[in-house]
Parts: structure tokens; C-alpha cells; sequence
């Protein structure tokens, strides 16, 4: 243990110095290469002219390099492999495509992912925005939020068992361990098998997706909600609209923005969901989504690179409307103001 | 400022919703925490809720057999104690003779059970089964009771995981992928923001278009084409090297875009005025840039370390299952796989790997709400 | 010595010209005071100066030598920034040393210069706090402080009192009147909007419009022979009367300019009539305004005034005192 702790602290230590010595060495000689109080006037200028010219490749080189290597390199060549066999090398055209198209795993996830993406931004918004605004008016409302919010620290797997333990499923006539089946019980109903029930386990793993990222959308729409301005609300109330009237005319407009981000966000993570699914049932009692069945193309069997890539591409393209709109609001932004 | 909205129903009820959301928020948490702490055998009989609760649980045992008797006063005893052993902290409530009827008797009651035979057993599991007649069985007489079991609350799940399951070991390889890879996206991403929002740079708008892109770019995309770069690289492939550098790659468009905006946001004057004092631009980055940065350097720290230590997909990509660099969340994993109902070794597990994050996120909550939003509610 | 010369120069950011063929002569030692309204481009030529901007076309020599590409800091220079810009997380000390600092002085001498200063704008008892712990004229003078500290040949202030109150604004400007006659070599520049401040600090003043030198020349010079309408009515308060039409014919001039000052008014008769629409009494002068056929026209009487609004009014400009200007707008001889 003691070795193994040694180690490691030796590997952090060598790979954070690492980076730290790259940008103090190479602005370093920059610095000495250049020096900027070279004996004549006229050279110092030129020099300090290089280095302003050289560093800001220094600053942003590692970055470029590691999103080249890590992010755009990877996104063409998954296209590209899209169109080839399993092992990358020859053409095959729009076959990949057309497996997928026919496949009965990969149309389950299609229809499973598509119900993920109608009922989890949802359902996270919407319990937000109830949150957001029931917490704002108690007084232990802070402490609510954080126990609302602490699921999000909470790694997917972990959320899994702690739910497949909520979920726990015992015959009729045993004592129940699950609490789902327990209150089911008290209550006078039959224990269920909630996860490889098909169709609805969807909605249980849902759940635990929901459960983590509904504090997500609290917090940030809250201070939405918070930033609305008291007067409009004032100005409501005169003119007599009532509590409710106020919530959805009044502010939740006024909030709009803040939801589409919220909105989209969790459409994002979404479409990207692949530990819950993994760890609870892996796929199996038609549970499947894209991410994970990705994941099965790329390792199960010796692994098919190119179905896997497919699946890849049809990923990226759901979440092309939502990149063009950020890249727009991003260019806009930009050109508003510094 | 949302009093002003007053619902009719009374505060109460407001309460009370809040409380039920909130009960309903953390009892799934609470009931991991709980049933890691608990005997492993009463974790498999009982609910988590009723652990503070002494549990009744039904039973049977075997009195001792003919070899045990002792003759006393013309009649033949067998003695003894069912719960011998067990450490003295069942007691037994109610007793009897037929499989259907372990409740018939109370403790302590002295019964006929036919051919001159009494039996007797105390609540302290002792019994005297006494006969007019030698006792001819090998095999004693089968008693059902019901006991009731006191609660018992022990770290021994714990000890049991770190040392035996690999989740000690997993802990440490957790911390030794986590920290250089939280560490190093944020010096790059700090240099490459202020380099972005500060320095004259071509096509500065075209990069940062570019990286407002990357933000959604699915992880997915990238793992085909960088396990056949690692694989063919070798030095990269299943090493602490090759998975900071994918955590880097992964988190850097985030990371950049979080910092850029919080430094181009800094005041233009503090840059120009050091660099009137002679200041270039690296001494401006790490005296004025750095220093002022902190709450956002703090905020996309605590994101990347939160990222990192539970991500499970780059870690099963580029680790492997190399079981001296597994991790925690793999670890975690390969357990609900093969210890899938061996609820005390989960628990304790899952609760292992999950202490850390929250710790982190307790203590500073404040920034990673700061970064929430600054992430999210820019410009909107 | 630190002669600043200027040729022909200009600044663009892509289309949008901010300064046009900017030519200037400035003579060490002296103070120069850049005026002009919002957005005329006094802050950018300030910036080019300073070498925060890059020039477009032209020569920006300082000492006879070209410094067009010269860093900010080599050119012998020191800013006060409008919002003093102090380093928030460095202390009075730092933030005074911080140049000297960058110029890899010994750790001694950095010292002994950075206490001379603050005990010359008595900082000393403030060296070790935070900006933010400081008073807004304390912030003041630390970042004089640090243009001081660096023994620069030119100051550069860009409108360093506009984020002081009124009160202290007074003060402040008496100081720096104080601090530029203890360093009679060093030049200094000094771009405000406001112009108390410029007609009080200038030797000479500078008056720009939409990036063009509208005058240049002593305070008194622009008062009393503004070249033409715009420095005229830029000026001087309350502004100078432009009058075109018969009053002005009468002078042989497209446009007659006549302070409020410099008029003889009279309830008979006058060169001008009109009626008083409104009276501001201040106590030591009054000023009246009136509407007559050829606009409004303010006038300026000391002490109280006879008139109240509605009464007939009749004024005559004060000879010798009236500014003749053509149609282009320029001063006629």
C-alpha cells in the first residue's frame, strides 16, 4: 500500500511538473533567445517585437495540439471509418448505415434514446423551476437546495447502485430490502421486478438521471428567477393577476433563456447517457440506447470500428443543431462587446 | 423576493411540499450510508429503514440428542441454549413446536408435548426438555421461535472493501488519474484563455468558434480513432499518461471557454498598466491573470475534478481493467457484476467512492455554483 | 527632455477613421491638456501615444527618435489610468514597485525608491494595505505613485479625476497642478473632458473633434481668439453666442460670436432685441435668456439682474470683444 501511495505521488507529481516545466522553459527561452534589454535600443525593440509575436503560440500551442489530437482529428476520422469495414480497412460505402438502419438493437435505441430526450430535459426543468421557486420561500430553502443538489456530485455508477438498491427486488412473502417494493407492499401491492420489466424500466432508469440533474437545473434557474426584476412582479400584482398567473406569464418568460440553456444542456448529456444504462441493465429487457450500444460495437466480438463509428456519427449529428446555435450565440455574442 | 407571491394554502403546506421533495431527494443516498453501516446479515433480511429498530426474525433450531442426556431425580434432561455463541444479543420472544406456530408459547412457559415429555425455553435461548423415559433420538427435537435481533451497526463492510475487494487500492489509482488531470487542463486552458481573450492572435474568432463547437462534441465521437492512435503509440496505450492527456483533450473546451470569458472579463486598464510597467506577457499571466482568476480557476477545478473521479467511460477505454490501475467507478462496476447481491459489499463500496465528491463539493459549493452559472447562464 | 512630435498621424480600426492627420509639437516639460467631447478621439491619441495603440499612417517621435513600434514601456513613459487601474491583489508597496520590478532591479533599491515616493505623497503609513482598502484619493495618488516611482520623462493621464466627487476633484487638481510644478522637466499629457480642468492645468491646450485638431494654443489664446465656431463654442461657460444672420451681416461675418459676458443690455434699445424667456440667478452673476429672431441668446450680468421673464430686452455687443467667423466656420481677421 505504502509503495503503491509512493508511486503514485511520484506519477502526479512528475506529470504536473511536466506541465509546469513546459511553459516556464519555453518562456523562458523565449525570454533569452529574444532578451528584451539587449544592449541597443533598436534590437530590444525588434526582439520584444518576436517574442510578442511567438508567445501567444507558446500560450495556446498545448491547447490547439491536445484539441486537434483529442477532438477534431477524431471527429473526421470517425467519419471517415464510418464508411469502412470492421477493422478500418476496406471501403464499404453506406453499409454501416444501412446494418444500423435494419438492426433491431440499434432501432430500440433509437426509440429509447428519443423517449430519454422527451422525458428527462423535461422533467429536470420542470421539477427545477418548482423547486427553485418552493425553496426560494422558506427559510431553510438554502439547505434544501444543497441536498436537492448533492446528487450531481455523484458519479453515474454510484447513482446506479444506489438506486438498483432502491429498485431491490425480493420474491412475494420475503421481506422487502428495496424501499420501491417496500412502500408497494405496504400499501397492498405486489413486489415487481422494476428493471427487466420492458418499456417501463426506461422510465426507472430515467429516474436516476433525473434524480442527479434535476439539482442542476434548481441552481441555475433559481438565480434566473432571482435576477428577474421585483417590479415587473409589483407591476403584475397591481394590475391583479394572481400567484400562478404571475409564475407562468410574468416570470417564466422573463426566464426563457435561461431554460432553453438549461433545456439543452441536459439534451446534450442525454444523448450522451451510457454509465446508467451500463450499470443497471447493460442494454439487456430492450433498454438499450446509442452510447451503449457504441460501446458494445467497439469491444464485444473483437469489436466492429466501423458500426461502432456509425452509431458515433449518429450521435454527433443530434447534437449538431444544438453546436451551430451555440457557436452563433457565441459569434454574436463576441461581436456585441469584447 | 418570491413572497411577494402569496399561494393561499398556508405556509404549512409549503413546508411540507419542500420537505417530501427534499425526503424524497436524499433517502436513496441515506439508505446507502445506512446499510453500509449495518451487520451484513441484517442487511439481507431487513429494510435499511428499520435499522435502528430491534428486528423479529423467524428461526429454528435443534435441541442436543440423546447423548446429552442426563438422568435426575428418575427423569431424563437434555439442556442447553440455542443461542450459544451468537454473542448474547438475540433474545427470544415467543416460541412453539410446529413449523406454522413458532409464536404459540411465550418465553419461559413449561409445555406438555405429549408421552410425558416438558419442554421449557427461556427467553435467553436455554431450554430443559425433560422425559419420564430415556430420550431415544440421535437427532434432537426441532423448535421454532421467533427472536428479536438488536440493531448492530459495524465498519467491518469497510475494512472488508478497501482491503479485500480492491477498493483501497482503486481509491489510490482514483487520486493518481484524478489530480494530474485536473491540475493540467487548468494551466493549459488558463494560458490558452488569456492568450484568446488578451493577445493579438490571427484568426483569434475562428479558434474560438471552434471551440464553442467542441463544447457538445460527444465523447463517443473521439474514443474509435484514439484507441487506434494509443494502441499503435504504445507509451500512450492503457498508461496514467495517455488518460490525464484524454481528460485533458476531453476537458479543454469547456475549460477554455469557462476561463476565457472570466478573463476577458477582467478589467482592460490592469492589463495595459502592467504592460506600461514593463510587464510581458507571461509575468502579466502569472502576477495579475492568475492571482485574479482564482474564483474561476476554483470553479472549473472543482468540475474536473468531479468529471474525472466519476467518469467511467474513458477510464474502461484507455485504462482497461488492468487491475493495478483500475479505478474506483470501474471497480465499482466489475463488483455489480460479480458480487451484484452482496448488498454490504456495494454499499460500502459505492459510498467509498462517492465521499470524495461530496467532501469536495460541500466544502466549496459556493464556486462550483459560480461556475454553474457562469457556464451556463452567459449571454443568455 | 522629451520632446513629442507628431506628423501627419492617423488611426483606423478597419473603416472607422478615429484620428485624422494629427499633427502636434510638444516641447519638454511642458503641460498639454487634451479637450474635446465624447468620442472626438482624445483617449486614443493619449493611447497612441502611449504605444497601447498601434498608428496607422504617420510618425510619433519621442526624443527625436520614431517610437511608432516601440513597446509601451520602452519609451520612457507612465500612464494614470482612469480607474487608476491598481492591482487589486498587491499592496500599496507592490503595486508602486511592481515596474521597477520588471525592470530587474535590485530588491534594496526598489525599496529605497518606492518609500521615497510614498512618503513624498504621504502613503508611507498605507504601504502594506490593499487597493481596496484605501480612500479614492489615496488610489489617486498610488497611481501617480507609480508613474512617479518609474522616473518616466512623460506622463500620461487619461481623465484621472472623472471618479472623484466633485469636492475632491478640486483638490486633487490643485495637487496635480503642485506635482507638475516639482517636476518642471517632465512632460505631461492629460486628456479630460472637462474644461476647468484644462483651462486650470494646461500650458497649452489641445482641442480635438471626430479625430481632427480643432486649435491648439494657451488657455487664454483659445478663450480669447478661438479659431473657429467649434472651439468657440466649446469654450468657455456658459457657451459663446453664435449669431448668424443681420446681427452678424452687420459685422461683415457669416456667424457673430459674443460671450455672455460681453454684452451691454438696456430696456430701451440695442443692437439685438428679444424677449427674456427665463432668469437663472446664482447670487454673484445672473444669466438671462432671451429669444430673439436670430435664436436663443444667453447673457451674462453680474450681481442681480432688473429683468424678469416676459420683459422686452435690447443688447448690444461690447466692441472689440466680438468674434468674427466666416462660412466655413473659420475666424476671420
Amino acid at each position: 500500500m505504502l509503495g503503491q501511495l509512493l508511486y503514485a505521488l511520484v506519477t502526479v507529481v512528475l506529470g504536473v511538473g511536466g506541465c509546469l516545466g513546459y511553459f516556464y522553459v519555453s518562456n523562458l527561452l523565449l525570454d533569452r533567445i529574444f532578451p528584451a534589454s539587449a544592449s541597443n535600443d533598436a534590437a530590444a525593440v525588434r526582439n520584444l517585437k518576436i517574442q510578442s509575436s511567438v508567445r501567444p503560440w507558446l500560450f495556446l500551442g498545448p491547447a490547439l495540439i491536445l484539441l486537434t489530437v483529442y477532438l477534431i482529428y477524431p471527429v473526421f476520422q470517425t467519419i471517415w471509418l464510418s464508411f469502412h469495414d470492421k477493422a478500418g480497412t476496406s471501403f464499404v460505402g453506406g453499409a454501416n448505415y444501412a446494418w444500423a438502419m435494419n438492426d433491431a438493437q440499434f432501432r430500440q435505441s433509437i426509440f429509447n434514446n428519443f423517449l430519454w430526450l422527451l422525458v428527462v430535459p423535461a422533467a429536470c426543468t420542470f421539477f427545477g423551476l418548482i423547486i427553485a421557486v418552493l425553496t426560494d420561500r422558506i427559510w431553510w430553502g438554502p439547505l434544501a437546495k444543497s441536498l436537492i443538489f448533492l446528487p450531481l456530485a455523484i458519479s453515474f455508477v454510484g447513482a446506479s447502485v444506489i438506486w438498483k438498491f432502491v429498485y431491490d427486488y425480493r420474491g412475494e412473502g420475503q421481506e422487502q430490502i428495496g424501499i420501491l417494493n417496500a412502500v408497494v407492499e405496504y400499501f397492498g401491492g405486489s413486489p415487481q421486478v422494476w428493471i427487466s420489466t420492458p418499456f417501463w424500466n426506461n422510465f426507472f432508469l430515467m429516474v436516476i438521471l433525473i434524480w442527479i440533474q434535476t439539482g442542476f437545473a434548481t441552481v441555475i434557474l433559481g438565480a434566473a428567477l432571482r435576477g428577474v426584476p421585483e417590479d415587473t412582479l409589483e407591476a403584475a400584482t397591481i394590475d391583479g393577476a394572481g400567484p400562478f398567473k404571475i409564475f407562468w406569464r410574468i416570470m417564466v418568460p422573463q426566464i426563457m433563456s435561461t431554460i432553453i440553456v438549461v433545456w439543452t444542456t441536459i439534451t446534450v448529456l442525454v444523448l450522451k447517457v451510457f454509465d446508467i444504462v451500463l450499470t443497471m441493465t447493460n442494454g439487456q429487457w430492450d433498454t438499450q440506447v446509442l452510447a451503449n450500444l457504441m460501446y458494445s460495437w467497439m469491444f464485444t466480438g473483437g469489436g466492429d470500428f466501423g458500426r461502432g463509428a456509425a452509431i458515433a456519427i449518429v450521435i454527433m449529428l443530434a447534437v449538431m443543431p444544438i453546436m451551430i446555435w451555440n457557436i452563433r450565440q457565441a459569434s454574436a455574442e463576441q461581436k456585441g462587446g469584447h | 423576493m418570491l413572497d411577494r407571491i402569496r399561494l393561499e394554502p398556508s405556509r404549512f403546506v409549503l413546508h411540507l411540499a419542500v420537505f417530501i421533495i427534499v425526503a424524497l431527494w436524499t433517502l436513496p443516498t441515506a439508505g446507502l450510508l445506512v446499510s453500509s453501516l449495518r451487520d451484513k446479515d441484517q442487511i439481507a433480511v431487513s429494510g435499511w429503514w428499520t435499522a435502528l429498530s430491534t428486528s423479529e426474525q423467524r428461526s429454528q433450531a435443534r435441541t442436543k440428542g440423546k447423548a446429552d442426556q442426563v438422568e435426575t431425580d428418575g427423569k431424563f434432561v437434555i439442556a442447553g441454549n440455542f443461542f450459544e455463541g451468537a454473542g448474547g444479543h438475540t433474545s427470544l420472544s415467543a416460541w412453539g413446536t410446529i413449523v406454522n406456530k413458532p409464536d404459540a408459547n411465550a418465553p419461559g412457559a413449561t409445555v406438555e408435548i405429549g408421552e410425558g415429555q416438558t419442554l421449557t425455553v427461556n427467553a435467553d435461548g436455554s431450554y430443559v426438555w425433560t422425559n419420564a423415559n430415556a430420550f431415544e433420538d440421535d437427532r434432537g427435537r426441532r423448535i421454532f421461535y421467533v427472536s428479536s435481533v438488536p440493531p448492530r451497526f459495524t465498519t467491518e463492510n469497510y475494512e472488508n472493501v478497501l482491503f479485500s475487494q480492491g477498493i483501497g487500492r482503486a481509491f489510490v489509482n482514483s487520486l493518481t488519474v484524478t489530480i494530474p488531470a485536473t491540475i493540467i487542463p487548468i494551466l493549459i486552458a488558463a494560458f490558452a484563455a488569456y492568450a484568446l481573450a488578451w493577445m493579438k492572435i490571427p484568426g483569434r474568432g475562428f479558434i474560438i468558434a471552434v471551440i464553442v463547437g467542441l463544447l457538445v462534441v460527444p465523447l463517443q465521437m473521439s474514443l474509435i480513432p484514439l484507441l487506434k492512435i494509443y494502441n499503435a503509440s504504445g507509451f500512450l496505450s492503457k498508461t496514467y499518461l495517455g488518460i490525464w492527456l484524454a481528460h485533458t483533450g476531453f476537458g479543454l473546451p469547456f475549460a477554455i471557454y469557462l476561463l476565457r470569458s472570466y478573463i476577458a472579463g477582467l478589467p482592460k486598464d490592469l492589463i495595459e498598466s502592467a504592460q506600461v510597467d514593463g510587464a510581458n506577457d507571461f509575468k502579466i499571466f502569472r502576477r495579475i491573470i492568475l492571482p485574479l482568476s482564482f474564483p474561476a480557476l476554483a470553479s472549473f477545478a472543482i468540475f474536473q475534478f468531479l468529471w474525472v473521479w466519476n467518469d467511467l467511460l474513458v477510464a474502461m477505454v484507455f485504462l482497461g481493467s488492468e487491475s493495478d490501475k483500475v479505478v474506483l467507478t470501474f471497480q465499482l462496476n466489475s463488483l455489480l457484476g460479480s458480487r451484484g447481491g452482496n448488498w454490504e459489499i456495494l454499499t460500502a463500496s459505492a459510498f467509498i467512492t462517492i465521499i470524495v465528491p461530496l467532501l469536495v463539493f460541500f466544502s466549496l459549493q459556493r464556486y462550483f455554483v459560480r461556475g454553474l452559472l457562469a457556464g451556463s447562464v452567459k449571454g443568455g | 527632455m522629451a520632446d513629442i512630435k507628431l506628423t501627419n498621424l492617423n488611426k483606423a480600426y478597419g473603416a472607422v477613421h478615429i484620428l485624422k492627420d494629427v499633427n502636434l509639437d510638444i516641447t519638454s516639460g511642458e503641460f498639454i491638456v487634451f479637450v474635446g467631447p465624447s468620442g472626438c478621439g482624445k483617449s486614443t491619441l493619449l493611447r497612441t501615444i502611449c504605444g497601447l495603440e498601434n498608428i496607422t499612417s504617420g510618425v510619433l517621435e519621442i526624443d527625436n527618435a520614431v517610437v511608432n513600434d516601440v513597446p509601451p514601456s520602452k519609451r520612457g513613459i507612465a500612464m494614470v489610468f482612469q480607474s487608476y487601474a491598481l492591482y487589486p491583489h498587491m499592496s500599496v508597496y507592490e503595486n508602486i514597485g511592481f515596474a521597477l520590478e520588471n525592470q530587474g532591479l535590485p530588491r534594496a533599491e526598489i525599496r529605497q525608491k518606492v518609500e521615497k515616493v510614498a512618503d513624498m505623497l504621504q502613503l508611507t503609513p498605507y504601504l502594506t494595505r490593499l487597493p481596496k482598502a484605501l480612500s479614492g484619493g489615496q488610489r489617486q495618488r498610488v497611481a501617480i505613485g507609480r508613474a512617479i516611482v518609474r522616473g518616466a520623462k512623460v506622463f500620461l493621464f487619461d481623465e484621472p479625476l472623472s471618479n472623484l466627487d466633485a469636492a475632491l476633484r478640486v483638490q486633487t487638481r490643485m495637487e496635480i497642478a503642485k506635482l507638475k510644478r516639482g517636476m518642471p522637466n517632465t512632460t505631461m499629457i492629460y486628456v479630460t473632458h472637462d474644461q476647468v480642468e484644462a483651462m486650470t492645468l494646461a500650458d497649452r491646450i489641445v482641442v480635438l473633434q471626430a479625430g481632427r485638431v480643432e486649435q491648439v494654443g494657451t488657455p487664454m489664446e483659445l478663450y480669447e481668439s478661438p479659431a473657429n465656431t467649434f472651439v468657440a463654442g466649446f469654450i468657455g461657460s456658459p457657451k459663446m453666442n453664435l449669431i448668424t444672420g443681420a446681427p452678424a451681416a452687420a459685422h461683415k461675418a457669416h456667424t457673430l460670436g459674443v460671450r455672455p459676458e460681453h454684452f451691454e443690455v438696456s430696456k430701451t434699445a440695442g443692437a439685438i432685441s428679444g424677449t427674456v424667456e427665463y432668469t437663472e440667478v446664482l447670487g454673484s452673476d445672473s444669466f438671462l435668456y432671451v429669444t430673439t429672431p436670430h435664436g436663443l441668446i444667453t447673457v451674462r450680468e453680474e450681481g442681480r439682474t432688473g429683468f424678469v421673464p416676459g420683459d422686452a430686452i435690447h443688447m448690444s455687443p461690447v466692441a472689440q470683444m466680438t468674434h468674427r467667423f466666416g462660412e466655413d466656420g473659420k475666424r476671420l481677421p
